[in-house]
């Protein structure tokens, strides 16, 4: 099957560049880019100069199965990702019960394969259970097709312990992913500490807590050589220990979600659970020296942080209300605003959304360049629409950008060159 | 005749002359044991004095009737009855049975240095039967043996010590002796059971068993303990036994003569296929419990040579 697409602004994030041209597709990979003569047999899509890029890798998504499936099942969430441009899934592991033995990591990729209209990698527990106490059987989980180590938002408290794992991980080479967090400092928080969270009389944790946890783990990282990604960094004093890591050579990367991007603390305003978030929303300076970070590629990798939630865990009062929100189909969208605002470009963006999670997991995708997967996404980044979360495919609705304008959608999303979405008006 | 050491502490202390002087003569207590009348009167008189601080089978068995087809009085004492249940040190349970006037000390303790603190307490001759995760010479004397005989020599052999290496006197005795007789050797583990810096200490390093098996003259398969099997050391016994334990398959990547030794006791599915470890034509475990005997039987007549030696230049100093 070949498939010519033209007319098309092509975003590139290997080079961070955007140009005018086509795009030829054949047999599920990139064959072509840039002006491409086209070939008889060839389906073509006119792409009226809207955005072509590579899709979105979305790294660290919870899906309900197993235990959760009225949460978020493998055909929700994959629909959900095909209308905004995600065509990975990379899944996380802190199901019920956790996916942390080879044959339950069997059961979730091939009930995924199955049911989903995109590609879906699994993780697997770093401990067994995700309890912090024994490492899982990390050699037999990767032969089963484990892209990554991690307990998810649950802290590693033993070092002997984590030591071990990613010692043990280590010569096996994977990456392991850990939640930077001082979980003692945080117990119980459910705000950051401040003056909004003073003024609403939250629990609040301070942002130190964040760079107690980064600093404690750059030391294992250091004695161990492991690879490691920290799944969410939203402060601006988590910063400067990442960079001297990096500038000393440590394998160590790092992300953050699209909500910690967009959103700060004051969002929260009357008590709004479904801007209660793991970490909790920052405050505007951290938002903003986050930004800059993605921009300046200290940051690598940007995520939805997806986290699908019943009406009846949010329909509590704040403290007691579950943390996390659903993003696989806003993020795009909510990317467009750093992009609208001038604080990030396109490629820059899909760099971060992309390129660098494909790297980091090893993956072939990502890319916008001869002989990598067709996984595109046309979108047009100016079209505004307001959100209304009963719109969403994702089984859960709990979006904090309900009823929010946002400007971008997305118009077509390709895996492997078959069309997996197409926008119903 | 070399050999003047008075105590057996460790390997370290050892010539390759000194380990030569050892096998040799372990070689004739080989012949002596496999006699119907296995005795001897090298330790006629003399009083050997077992102390195991740990639970022990075959080494302490071994000693009793390596001491006692010596001719020697042997006594056992176990970690149960001892007073060190009732709180005495270490020191004083060896200043009360220095008092009885032993001659030969065997001692097994859970920590490392405890053979070394005793020799220096008592007026006797001091063999260490495995101190913590020290040494265990005797051990290493005895594969020494076993491997000599096999493969004919015990100089420029490529030996692939496999487990828990962190662990393990066995291990640390093995490769100071192989290195000392000038052979290659191997150490394989995953990273958690492999010890700091053992690229330093003259060993090639894998964490690839198949990668480190290829070519290997000797396989020694290391005990795995119980409680470093699950999560802590290692994620599990079948993910262990998968990439650790030795089976056919992965013996086909060592020289098709490569013999395969275990100091026991073993974990079948563990760290080794029982059929393997059962194969006549591979597995000298068998072999290594019988040379045990001999070994520690040439080991006690050696120190109690020097033993004599001593007390005979003594008393005459005392004379003069």
């Amino acid at each position: 099957m070949t498939i010519l697409f033209t007319n098309a602004r092509l975003i590139d994030p290997e080079s961070l560049t955007e140009s005018h041209g086509d795009l030829l597709v054949r047999d599920g990979a990139i064959v072509a880019v840039g002006q491409v003569e086209p070939p008889s047999d060839a389906e073509v899509i006119d792409c009226g100069g809207k955005c072509l890029a590579p899709g979105i890798v979305d790294l660290g998504v919870k899906i309900g199965e197993p235990g959760e499936r009225h949460k978020e099942s493998f055909r929700s969430a994959g629909l959900a990702a095909a209308a905004g441009g995600v065509t990975t899934i990379i899944a996380r592991p802190d199901t019920t019960p956790a996916i942390d033995t080879p044959e339950t990591l069997e059961f979730v990729t091939r009930r995924a394969a199955e049911s989903s209209p995109v590609r879906i990698r699994h993780m697997a527990a770093l401990t067994k259970g995700r309890e912090g106490r024994e490492m899982t059987e990390l050699g037999f989980l990767i032969d089963a097709g484990a892209v990554a180590f991690t307990d998810s938002d649950r802290v590693v408290t033993d070092t002997k312990v984590l030591s071990r794992a990613l010692t043990y991980a280590r010569a096996m080479e994977a990456l392991v992913i850990g939640h930077p967090q001082e979980p003692g400092l945080s117990r119980g928080a459910s705000a950051t500490s401040g003056k909004f969270a003073s003024l609403r009389g939250l629990p609040a944790v301070s942002p130190m807590a964040e760079r107690i946890g980064i600093d404690r783990d750059l030391g294992l990282v250091e004695m161990t050589g492991c690879r490691y990604h920290f799944d969410q960094i939203t402060t601006a004093r988590a910063l400067p220990p990442l960079q001297r890591a990096k500038a000393n050579g440590l394998k160590v990367t790092a992300g953050t979600s699209i909500h910690h991007l967009t959103l700060n603390e004051f969002d929260v305003g009357d008590y709004r659970t479904f801007f209660k978030l793991t970490p909790p929303l920052r405050s505007e300076d951290d938002r903003q020296a986050v930004v800059q970070a993605v921009a300046d590629g200290l940051i690598d990798v940007i995520c939805s942080m997806h986290t699908p939630l019943d009406e009846e865990s949010k329909r509590l009062p704040f403290e007691d209300a579950l943390s996390g929100a659903v993003g696989l189909e806003t993020m795009l969208p909510a990317a467009m605003r750093l992009y609208h605002s001038g604080d990030l470009t396109i490629p820059q963006l899909f760099r971060a959304m992309s390129l660098n999670p494909a790297r980091i997991l090893g993956l072939p995708q990502g890319r916008l360049s001869q002989g990598a997967p067709a996984d595109l996404v046309l979108f047009d980044p100016d079209q505004p629409f307001v959100l209304d979360r009963f719109s969403l495919r994702s089984k859960c609705k709990n979006t904090p950008f309900d009823g929010h304008r946002m400007e971008g959608r997305v118009l077509g999303t390709w895996v492997g060159g078959h069309r997996v979405f197409t926008p119903e008006d | 005749m070399t050999f003047r050491a008075r105590h057996l502490l460790g390997i370290e202390h050892l010539s390759p002359e000194d380990i030569r002087t050892v096998l040799d003569l372990a070689e004739s207590y080989v012949s002596l044991n496999r006699r119907t009348i296995k005795h001897s009167d090298a330790l006629a008189g003399m009083t050997q004095i077992n102390m195991f601080f740990e639970p022990s089978t075959r080494t302490q068995a071994s000693f009793e009737l390596a001491g006692k087809r010596l001719g020697a009085d042997v006594m056992n004492m176990g970690v149960a009855q001892s007073s060190v249940k009732k709180g005495e040190t270490l020191i004083d349970t060896a200043l009360t049975l220095n008092a009885m006037h032993p001659d030969l000390l065997v001692v097994r303790h859970p920590a490392s240095g405890a053979a070394e603190l005793l020799a220096q307490k008592v007026n006797c001759a001091v063999i260490n039967a495995g101190d913590g995760r020290h040494e265990h010479p005797t051990q290493a004397l005895l594969d020494a043996l076993t491997i000599r005989r096999k493969k004919g020599r015990i100089q420029r052999l490529t030996i692939a010590i496999c487990g828990d290496i962190a662990h393990s006197r066995v291990a640390r005795s093995n490769l100071i002796l192989l290195g000392k007789m000038e052979n290659r050797v191997r150490l394989i583990a995953p990273p958690t059971l492999m010890p700091a810096g053992a690229a330093d200490l003259g060993c090639e390093v894998y964490h690839d068993m198949r990668e480190g098996l290829r070519d290997a003259d000797v396989v020694m398969m290391l005990r795995l303990q119980k409680e470093r099997m699950d999560g802590g050391f290692i994620p599990s016994e079948r993910e262990y036994y998968h990439r650790y334990g030795l089976d056919a398959e992965k013996l086909k990547l060592a020289r098709p003569d490569a013999i395969v030794m275990h100091p026991g006791p073993m974990n079948r599915g563990v760290e080794i296929d029982g059929e393997l470890a059962d194969d006549i034509n591979r597995s000298v475990i068998q072999e290594q419990v019988e040379m045990g005997v001999a070994v520690r039987m040439a080991c006690l007549d050696l120190l109690a040579r020097n033993l004599r030696a001593d007390r005979g230049r003594q008393a005459a100093g005392e004379m003069a």
